[in-house]
């Protein structure tokens, strides 16, 4: 508790700039306990200091949306008294050094941060990139965290029921975890997380405080370096004791005592309060000593920026202390009131009467640093555009080209990871796992809710700003694909170092393009989570913005899947092929470039083909609907054969139009969707497409056991597979690593 | 495969029928709450919404049932699955009343951590083990119906093959021997793993469980154990119904033994 001259090194690791502000800011020198709150603080992870110049841009509002960025989740209204409350988050950091734990927490954090907000989750998806899984390393990893995730998920009884996963060679050293979760909430119901009423009880509940974690919102602000050593910085979980809180705090909500509830996520104690009081604007006055404690001798340092897992600080109405102590009492958890709401807008740690730590609530919110960092292309980014397509060579079986890239990890069927989830408790699951989107029903109403998880950091690396906007084009067209409306979005943008120029050049780009998309689409952003420093020894990660996008089903219908169904329907590919191979899975799979500019995004054309999906969907025409995306057009047919429930097959007629033809099955162009009608539908489907204006061709017919691709007045087949055998190469692709 | 209804399917269906349209009494159920239980809204979604059957939400810590004709030990994690799976719940305080519940011959349904409890507490015979792969596994798996003569299965026909969701990292039933001799000769093996054609295969069994063995009754016939879910294949919005006809033979069951002459019908 010794007072410090000058800033102390390594735990404390603000710059000396920032240490001159604290100082200012305080009126003196701050004691060790105060320094460590402001390093936690103030760190990247909790502050966001060189993100929030950028994040401003986002547009955040919008007619269904209730709650924008600042609380715990984002709230949207949904119709019919019901509200959706959702966000993602990362947990990048400590899945590399323990990736179950690390992986499991993050679940943990994100179910906390919807139910804190009086939302039961019903439903969880993630975002992974791991590096090559020839590397035992990586496969490691891989285990471990969706171990975790499923560990973590079930015992929870949350379902899992979707998610993406990506294998990289950047991403070895740094992995990334993201994972999404939705609950929903009766609008009434909402609770907010601001510290209210001069007098009120501040009241801790869940787990014991012990010294797992501690730093670990500093760790997660630096570059990763020796792991080893670094394992104490990653939380502990205990779903168990999760479920217990869950149900306790719902009930809790439920009775009309609480004020504010925030969870003690990354800073633990010293974030929830001050954030509580800050929004409240109020001021805390906390004494650890009352705090419950699993280990001895912790100091009160310890005891305010311990991240042990599982616990929530509420500030409950005075005088009805005891309710809130009987509802934790039935759930076998901890309750302590451990201090008072104040109207000094101080933050007052106490250890019994002696005052610790005393800092101005604004201090550590609004009045941390706020960057605008320099900005500055990277130096080779005009040759990574470059892509000389004379020195590609067309494949000599362009069948064999597709199904190497069927089997290949970033387009193999993911069926050995999400087995491992439960994806049907809580009896709400329409479309799971292995969809363009999921799909959850609400009991008692005619709603439903899609989700689903989208980015593409090759697309960021050769052009962060198309790459960011089509992250958001490709989420709502997945969810139209389902017939869903999309009504709003939460990202995890996960990026390197922010003090180097590039890192800032393609985090502003990624959100300008996000952004153009979001007003474009009239997609508002309700929350989010920024996670820099994913670098090692210098070297850091692809630009990854991840979109989680929501969309509303009204009406009940038969769930809309990507599979072909009956035989005989015609097949229509809605938008058109454009010559564009750059940053596609075939040229990373089969020529080893990751080169070329991304597919261009016309805002108009995605727009109008969305718009005549969800059109169609909604009329009950559309049998099956399937986006193009990685792998192109013969990868989204080959898909649709594999996923049809009777293993049907179709016959293709291509017209390549001065295309090449490996660029016409392959290219990632955007804005298409492949749908199948009935025939007798199909006059009207020309009708709602041609009204539109919007390219579009009649590609075929569903039938038999073989996806065959011919060209248009010519006997060769272009694609001649048979189901079985695609199916075989689809399944076999991941899962062959753990076998 | 055709398959010619039992007499006592037949009557199943008849007075299954018979009720709903003399609106005769409706059956009690009890559902179980343990900490760490989650499929318990989902059996209750199923009971009281979808069957419109009275349901009670019974906490662990009671010690005495309400006025229940059926108890339900649903889903989850009970005590975070800690020691053993459904070690712990077994000693909960609700678990003598389930148990006197069950000698008098009430009817006891356990579902995946339901069954684990149920052989914790010695309801049933055997134990169930960690599956053959080590891995939690979620999917929908082919089911047969072995034997139909029972209060929880009069409503399928014999060697029916249902489809079933799993969702369990601890399904791999184990008994000995003489144990498993004694349950297929007394007809106690409810349901067996099997191919979509309805053959019993090693490939078709997804934990390694003895025989293929899903779910078995006691001797007596009115505790039944099975890891896969009934209750989420209820709703046809959600893809398939072979799951509710086993609270409804629950039901049907239920009237025959309240109408005397008919009682010499159950088992």
């Amino acid at each position: 508790m010794a007072n410090v001259n000058q800033k102390p090194a390594s735990s404390h690791p603000l710059t000396d700039e920032e240490y001159q502000k604290v100082e200012k800011l305080l009126g003196r020198t701050p004691n060790s306990t105060e320094l460590a709150i402001f390093s936690v603080m103030w760190s990247e992870h909790c502050s966001y200091k060189s993100s929030r110049v950028h994040l401003k841009r986002f547009p955040t509002e919008g007619e269904h949306v209730i709650e924008g960025p600042g609380e715990n989740a984002g709230v949207v209204d949904i119709g019919q008294g019901w509200v959706a409350v959702f966000k993602i988050e990362s947990h990048n950091h400590p899945s590399f050094i323990e990736p179950y734990q690390g992986a499991a927490t993050g679940v943990g954090g994100i179910l906390r941060d919807i139910f804190t907000m009086g939302a039961r989750p019903i439903a969880l998806l993630n975002s992974l990139r791991f590096g090559p899984l020839e590397r035992p390393k990586n496969k490691y990893l891989l285990e471990q965290v969706v171990s975790g995730i499923a560990g973590y998920g079930n015992c929870m009884g949350v379902p899992t029921v979707g998610g993406e996963i990506y294998f990289n060679e950047i991403y070895s050293n740094n992995p990334l975890v993201n994972v999404f979760c939705l609950g929903i909430a009766r609008k009434e119901e909402i609770v907010k997380a601001a510290a209210g009423g001069v007098g009120n009880p501040v009241i801790y509940v869940g787990s014991k405080t012990g010294r797992d974690g501690i730093h670990g919102a500093t760790m997660a602000s630096a570059e990763l370096s020796q792991s080893a050593e670094k394992r104490h910085t990653v939380q502990v979980g205990d779903p168990f004791t999760e479920k217990l809180l869950l149900e306790a705090c719902l009930e809790l909500m439920r009775t009309g005592c609480v004020i504010g509830i925030q969870d003690m996520g990354a800073a633990g104690l010293t974030s929830s309060s001050s954030e509580m009081a800050h929004r409240g604007k109020t001021g805390l006055e906390i004494d650890v000593s009352k705090v419950p404690l699993r280990e001895e001798g912790m100091t009160p340092e310890e005891i305010m920026i311990s991240e042990s897992q599982e616990r929530m600080l509420l500030v409950a109405k005075k005088g009805r202390e005891s309710e809130v102590e009987a509802i934790f009492k039935k759930w076998d958890l901890d309750m302590a009131v451990i201090g008072t709401v104040t109207d000094d807008r101080m933050l007052t740690i106490k250890e019994g009467e002696k005052v610790v730590a005393r800092i101005p609530v604004d201090a550590l919110t609004s009045e941390a640093p706020v960057y605008e960092r320099p900005l500055a292309p990277p130096p080779f980014q005009e040759m990574l555009q470059s892509l000389n397509m004379d020195a590609i060579f067309e494949p000599k079986s362009y069948s064999e080209a597709l199904m190497k890239l069927l089997g290949s990890p970033n387009l193999a069927s993911r069926e050995w990871v999400y087995r491992q989830y439960d994806h049907t408790v809580r009896t709400n699951t329409v479309t799971g796992p292995g969809s363009d989107a999921a799909v959850m029903r609400i009991k008692n109403t005619n709603l439903s809710l899609a989700m689903t998880v989208d980015g593409n950091s090759t697309y960021c690396l050769l052009n962060p700003y198309y790459g960011g906007a089509i992250a958001v084009a490709e989420a709502a067209r997945n969810l139209v694909c389902v017939g869903a409306k999309p009504i709003a979005l939460t990202d995890c943008l996960n990026f390197g170092n922010p003090e180097r120029p590039e890192t800032m050049w393609h985090f502003a780009a990624s959100i300008e393009g996000m952004t153009d998309a979001c007003n474009r689409f009239g997609i508002p952003v309700v929350s989010g989570n920024v996670s820099f420093y994913n670098e090692t020894k210098g070297l850091g990660i692809y630009p990854t913005p991840i979109v989680g996008m929501v969309g509303l089903i009204e009406g009940v219908r038969a769930p809309l899947t990507a599979g072909f169904k009956e035989s005989g329907e015609k097949v229509v590919l809605i938008g058109e092929t454009l010559d564009e191979l750059g940053g596609s899975e075939y040229l990373k799979t089969l020529y080893s470039q990751e080169r070329g500019y991304p597919p261009i995004l016309n805002f108009e054309r995605e727009k109008g083909v969305q718009k005549i999906v969800l059109l169609s969907a909604q009329e009950g025409i559309l049998t099956s609907a399937h986006d193009c995306s990685e792998g192109g057009l013969a990868v989204a047919l080959a898909e649709s054969c594999i996923l049809s429930p009777g293993a049907m097959g179709a016959m293709i007629t291509i017209v390549p139009k001065g295309i090449r033809m490996d660029s016409f099955l392959f290219s990632e162009s955007q804005s298409r969707i492949v749908v199948t009608v009935k025939e007798s539908d199909l006059p009207r489907l020309r009708q709602l497409i041609e009204a539109e204006s919007l390219p579009y061709s009649v590609l075929g017919v569903t039938g038999g056991k073989e996806l065959n691709m011919t060209l248009d007045g010519r006997p060769d087949q272009v694609i001649h597979l048979s189901v079985q055998e695609m199916k075989e190469a689809h399944s076999k692709g991941l899962q062959k690593y753990f076998e | 495969m055709v398959s010619v209804p039992t007499s006592n399917h037949f009557l199943g269906v008849v007075i299954f029928r018979a009720r709903a349209y003399f609106k005769v009494d409706s059956m009690h159920f009890g559902i179980i709450v343990f900490p760490g239980s989650n499929c318990d809204h989902d059996c209750h979604y199923v009971t009281q919404s979808l069957l419109g059957e009275p349901t009670s939400v019974i906490w662990h810590k009671e010690k005495k049932l309400p006025d229940v004709d059926a108890v339900i030990i649903p889903g989850g994690f009970s005590y975070g699955d800690y020691l053993r799976v459904g070690a712990i719940a077994r000693f909960s305080p609700i678990m003598d009343a389930v148990m006197n519940f069950a000698a008098k011959g009430g009817y006891v349904l356990g579902i995946c951590n339901g069954f684990q409890i149920l052989v914790e507490a010695g309801l049933l015979p055997g134990v169930l083990l960690r599956n053959r792969s080590v891995r939690f596994i979620c999917k929908n798996v082919s089911v047969r119906v072995e034997n139909n003569q029972t209060p929880f299965t009069s409503l399928y026909q014999p060697k029916e093959v249902l489809s079933l969701p799993i969702a369990h990292g601890d399904g791999n039933y184990y008994i000995d021997a003489a144990g498993l001799t004694g349950l297929q000769q007394r007809r106690q093996i409810l349901f067996r793993y099997c191919t979509d054609k309805g053959e019993i295969s090693m490939e078709a069994n997804p934990n390694g469980s003895a025989d293929n063995i899903a779910g078995i009754c006691n001797e007596a016939g009115n505790v039944l154990g099975m890891m896969p879910h009934p209750e989420r294949v209820s709703d046809p919005l959600l893809g398939g119904e072979d799951g509710i006809r086993l609270f409804k033979s629950l039901q049907s069951s239920q009237v025959l033994a309240r109408t005397p002459g008919l009682e010499k019908e159950r088992r």
